[in-house]
């Protein structure tokens, strides 16, 4: 007591002070509280539930009741790898690969021509064009496409009108990928996923193109190369790291997609409609879940290989 | 302006101009970053373009290298006109500020690109590779990239990479801006002397004086988009042409209006460098060819090797004398304060200006 008579008269700090006076000694607290709900999320409903589709998928569908056995086994995957169900992933991997290809070729002019020569107001309504669509029900876009596609559809319209309704003719006549009208084809298939992931691809690409600063380009031209060898040698290898980010996105949403396969095309099965019908329908949760892994498999040995081509080294 | 002397001139005696400039303008929108510059850079030299940002020396130096095309006017390298001419197909190479290096290559692949580009086979191009990080003195860090290294080494492998080509122009801009003091001063020596051994024309662009006196031949100092005037760094120290260039390399004091009437007994505007007045007891003797004033010490800052004197003239104004501290220590330079001087300095060192 006659200690605190010489002692200046101290403050009690508040709540609030004593808080932020801990956090400011344990840095490490502050960083533990807001990882947290994160990593919670992250490890439960993310982790956790990938943990229990893998777990399903070694289960199998006991053929008499019609009942899930709960034991580990191959039975399932046995299943999985028929010609009937390879073919399902087959087709599915090869329309992934062709709409990534496609987007790729369709994205990097314009992220290009937006991270180099768009300025300020140019600029910011390309990017809005870019992401409009997303801001718009993806249900409602699939069916407006199966309208434009359709025979009685705009698409068909412009043909007529420009008189090339042979043309049409021609690749609705077009062996595996024509068909009726193109609503019911891979092509319309095709064409409305190279639409729906387009923004995905533009995006990354855009924001590699944005951190090559603009001197690396006009060094190369000052050291004698032509703009087609700056372009490959410079300016490709910069911004493979986005086209490979792209890539990621439309290639594994493809893979996944249900809607589209189902809205649009000849009613063959992909892996994302298989699926759905697997568990719905059929109530064979196991294959479902097998069926799944096809996709998580793919990305997997897709990124690894993406890896060992240095797309992420100039991460 | 004595910015533009008539070209035929000054490229005499069979010297080749390596970079002309006849007349270029270069505006972007209502800013004229260039106004009718003319400018002879000579087969060999070390020019500095020297001004303060916005000046217009860098946009000089991308005109130069074909990155900027100029609103009116030609450029000439080495004798051709090369208005419309893409920087690739230039015989002229730059070190970038930022350096440019690009970070998906090693070293040596930065340093050969030059080489890669035009096909040069892969074992001559090593071996060339190895000749310029040896002349910059980066031996064996062919591998590392150029995120692995320092400022400085990146600077070097800039150099190395530009020099490869063995331009007939190299073209620097304000390379050793982002280095430390001692490493600039270090690369301003090796830089002149790289330049002497492959005998190739650069060209610099620097805001700092003091570089471009240490290093150039010849210095254009630049202000506004124009060229204020044009000489080796004695002419342009010692004879200043403008109140610009007299402010801005170096100080200077300027005599102007009633009191450079009153000093030098004509109207007109001076400049004096402080180091070329001296402070003397009043009273003390005037030599014939000097000029005296009286005035009293107001202030006094103490810089190491010199000190400065700010002197209030008893017939008002201010004049700044620089002493070296030979025999002074801080303690009776400062004592200094207040005592009333004579200021003398010699006729000829105060220099008269244009405009």
């Amino acid at each position: 007591m006659e200690t605190a008579q010489v002692a200046p008269p101290r403050v009690k700090p508040s709540l609030s002070m004593r808080l932020s006076r801990l956090f400011f000694r344990r840095p490490s607290l502050v960083l533990l509280l807001l990882l947290a709900p994160p990593l919670l999320w992250l490890g439960v409903f993310y982790l956790g539930s990938l943990f229990v589709l893998v777990i399903q998928s070694f289960f199998h569908v006991d053929d008499f009741s019609g009942l899930t056995v709960r034991e580990l086994s191959l039975q399932t995957y046995s299943a999985l790898f028929t010609p009937a169900n390879m073919e399902i992933v087959l087709r599915t991997v090869v329309m992934a690969v062709l709409v990534t290809i496609t987007d790729a070729l369709i994205a990097f002019p314009l992220a290009y021509f937006i991270a180099r020569y768009a300025k300020g107001r140019l600029r910011s309504l390309l990017y809005l064009a870019v992401v409009l669509p997303l801001w718009s029900s993806y249900l409602v876009r699939v069916y407006s496409w199966k309208l434009i596609l359709a025979n009685e559809g705009l698409l068909n319209w412009v043909f007529q009108t420009l008189g090339l309704g042979w043309l049409r003719d021609w690749l609705l006549n077009l062996p595996e990928i024509g068909g009726p009208s193109l609503s019911f084809s891979y092509l319309g298939m095709f064409l409305v996923f190279v639409y729906i992931w387009l923004p995905y691809m533009i995006l990354p690409i855009n924001a590699a193109l944005e951190r090559v600063p603009h001197s690396l380009i006009e060094a190369s031209g000052d050291l004698g190369a032509r703009p087609g060898y700056t372009f490959r040698k410079i300016i490709l290898p910069l911004a493979f790291p986005g086209v490979v980010a792209g890539s990621i996105f439309t290639f594994s949403l493809t893979l996944g997609d249900y809607i589209i396969p189902t809205v649009i095309g000849n009613s063959s099965y992909f892996i994302g409609p298989a699926v759905n019908t697997l568990q719905g329908t059929n109530g064979n949760i196991p294959l479902a879940a097998a069926f799944t892994m096809v996709p998580i498999v793919i990305m997997g040995v897709y990124l690894t290989i993406a890896k060992r081509l240095g797309a992420f080294d100039a991460l | 302006m004595n910015s533009s002397p008539a070209p035929s001139t000054v490229s005499t005696a069979g010297t080749a101009s390596a970079v002309r400039f006849r007349d270029v303008c270069r505006y972007f929108g209502d800013v004229r970053a260039v106004d009718h510059v003319d400018l002879d850079i000579r087969d060999g030299e070390f020019f500095s373009m020297l001004g303060p940002s916005g000046s217009g020396k860098t946009t000089c130096l991308r005109l130069i290298a074909g990155f900027e095309q100029p609103t009116s006017g030609h450029i000439e390298l080495n004798g051709e006109d090369v208005t419309g001419v893409p920087p690739f197909q230039r015989d002229v190479n730059t070190v970038f500020q930022d350096y440019a290096l690009f970070p998906h290559m090693n070293v040596g692949e930065n340093v050969g690109y030059g080489l890669m580009v035009r096909k040069v086979p892969r074992p001559e191009r090593e071996r060339r590779v190895q000749e310029m990080l040896d002349l910059v003195r980066l031996p064996g860090l062919e591998k590392r990239k150029p995120s692995q290294l320092s400022g400085g080494q990146r600077q070097r492998v800039a150099l190395a990479r530009a020099l490869i080509n063995h331009p007939r122009v190299l073209l620097l801009d304000e390379p050793l801006g982002a280095l430390d003091l001692k490493l600039r001063q270090q690369m301003q020596i090796e830089l002149k002397s790289i330049q002497h051994r492959v005998g190739i024309t650069f060209i610099y662009v620097t805001h700092d004086q003091e570089e471009a006196l240490t290093m150039s031949d010849r210095i254009a100092v630049f202000n506004h988009g124009k060229v204020e005037q044009i000489g080796t760094p004695a002419e342009i120290y010692e004879r200043p042409a403008t109140a610009f260039v007299a402010g801005f390399v170096g100080t200077s004091n300027i005599l102007e209006g009633v009191l450079a009437q009153q000093v030098m007994g004509k109207a007109g505007t001076y400049a004096i460098r402080p180091e070329k007045i001296h402070i003397a007891p009043v009273g003390a003797p005037v030599p014939d060819d000097s000029l005296c004033v009286t005035g009293t010490i107001c202030d006094v800052i103490y810089l190491g090797v010199n000190t400065r004197y700010v002197v209030a003239l008893d017939m008002g104004g201010e004049l700044v004398a620089l002493e070296q501290n030979l025999s002074l220590d801080s303690t009776n330079a400062l004592a200094a304060l207040g005592r009333k001087v004579s200021l003398l300095w010699k006729r000829e060192h105060s220099r008269p200006l244009q405009g």
